[in-house]
């Protein structure tokens, strides 16, 4: 098993060669935005937007389903309780159970809104690699520290993954076999600490040897990111799909 | 442990992002440069932990660990868990970016909170530090759970039998986690008792 699979990083697609930074702003205010809207109207053209991301990228349709699976068995769950427990206009029954109309209202409104705002994050932030993106958001000014946390993090999951990997094989050559019974929650509960110990001699290692290269706390990227025409013109045109899901959802407040 | 995009209201967002930040915002400040790589790599670690199935029954349930998170990092649990959520969001799309404040306070919250309580007590005499480190892991599950169905409750009141049902499942999910940690914090204590930040 690897944790980290960045199935949709590499690609060739017009948003494969956007900017991440610009990627990043737009994932983050176009989710935003989706999250906070109530209508109808504003979700569905929310939809069709992510959608059409997705299309832009070039994403692989069938891995783009298989991680809209993911979220399968929660949709079901709301979609089962929400519609029987809402109160509310009544819409049919189902035996003794009456469906509510509010409660299948928030159900819809709910699935669309997270199957949309996951879309939109796969083609945009999904589209660049970790570290990439690492990097854009160290130039977007966040805190140098808390990109750090994010970079290490990154590069050691495969790291501790691998000593996991090692320590479950050698309980299964020792003849371990889980169960439900204390000698195995024992067995994982040391696994884990063990896994803690680890991690932390070798954090110690690993700073150590970053004091070496000289690392005096400053986060230091060469990579650049190149300017292109391409970028103002996806930025222009998120901008206008901003404005336009905003004055959606909105703009009935404003008179005129 | 966390709630899905798309289901809470604005309001519940914005304070659950706001409290997040401040959290952060002390997490990172107590965290010096020399420790980044400590945190880390336990972040890793924990990243790797939350994947792990252990088994129940004819099924498995995955653990959370929230209380030893604490333990470990003090209020360094809030920026490692953001951090850890962020990841699983764009890895496996687990939650997403503007749940992320309100997830982050369900599960570093506890994290914090069980850090105050038990750090001291899990270093008392037998049978005492035993039943700190149960409630330790116990309660950082369901400080989350009482933390999520808030959220839940908080965004819509007719959310009040999802939310239930919710936290009513996880009870399992407390009591495995209390009894990992119990075994897992009385061998950190043998093999390197200088683990527990302090």
């Amino acid at each position: 098993m690897t944790l980290i699979n960045e199935h949709f990083a590499s690609g060739s697609s017009v948003i494969h060669r956007i900017d991440p930074r610009i990627k990043v702003i737009s994932a983050a205010v176009f989710t935003i935005i989706l999250a906070i809207s109530q209508q109808f109207e504003t979700l569905i053209a929310g939809f069709f937007f992510s959608f059409s991301l997705v299309l832009l990228a070039g994403l692989n349709v069938k891995e783009v389903l298989k991680r809209l699976f993911v979220i399968i068995g929660f949709l079901i769950l709301i979609w089962v309780i929400v519609p029987l427990t809402f109160e509310g206009e009544q819409l049919f029954k189902i035996g003794p159970f009456s469906v509510m109309k509010p409660g299948v209202f928030l159900s819809a409104r709910i699935t669309l809104k997270s199957v949309s705002i996951l879309m939109a994050l796969m083609a945009l932030t999904a589209t660049m690699a970790l570290s990439t993106l690492g990097h854009a958001m160290s130039r977007l000014k966040i805190s140098g520290k808390l990109v750090h946390l994010f970079m290490i993090t990154i590069r050691y999951i495969a790291v501790i993954e691998q000593e996991y990997g090692r320590l479950l094989r050698a309980i299964k050559i020792r003849g371990f076999k889980p169960g439900t019974n204390m000698h195995t929650y024992r067995t994982f509960a040391y696994i884990i600490g063990i896994l803690f110990v680890r991690a932390s001699s070798r954090a110690d290692r690993v700073y150590q040897a970053m004091r070496c290269r000289g690392f005096d706390g400053r986060f230091i990227s060469i990579h650049e990111f190149q300017t292109h025409k391409r970028n103002g013109v996806f930025s222009a045109l998120m901008i206008l799909i901003i404005i336009f899901i905003s004055i959606l959802e909105w703009g009935h407040l404003i008179e005129f | 442990m966390h709630i899905s995009e798309g289901v809470l209201s604005g309001p519940v967002l914005i304070s659950g992002g706001v409290l997040a930040a401040a959290g952060t915002a002390i997490g990172l400040k107590k965290l010096d440069y020399d420790q980044i790589a400590r945190a880390g790599i336990l972040s890793a670690s924990f990243f790797v932990v939350s994947l792990v199935h252990i088994p129940f029954g004819p099924s498995s349930v995955h653990l959370i660990m929230n209380g030893i998170v604490g333990l470990l990092l003090g209020w360094g649990a809030f920026p490692v868990i953001l951090v850890a959520l962020f990841l699983q969001s764009i890895l496996f799309q687990y939650g997403g970016v503007t749940t992320i404040g309100v997830n982050t306070m369900i599960m570093a919250g506890p994290a914090v909170i069980c850090y105050y309580i038990f750090c001291p007590l899990i270093h008392k005499k037998k049978p005492f530090d035993t039943i700190a480190s149960f409630a330790c892991g116990f309660f950082g599950v369901l400080l989350g759970v009482g933390f999520l169905w808030f959220a839940l409750f908080f965004t819509e009141k007719n959310f009040l039998e999802t939310a239930t049902i919710t936290a009513a499942s996880h009870v399992l999910v407390m009591v495995l986690e209390g009894l990992i940690t119990v075994f897992c914090i009385s061998f950190l204590k043998k093999v390197q008792p200088e683990i527990f930040i302090k």
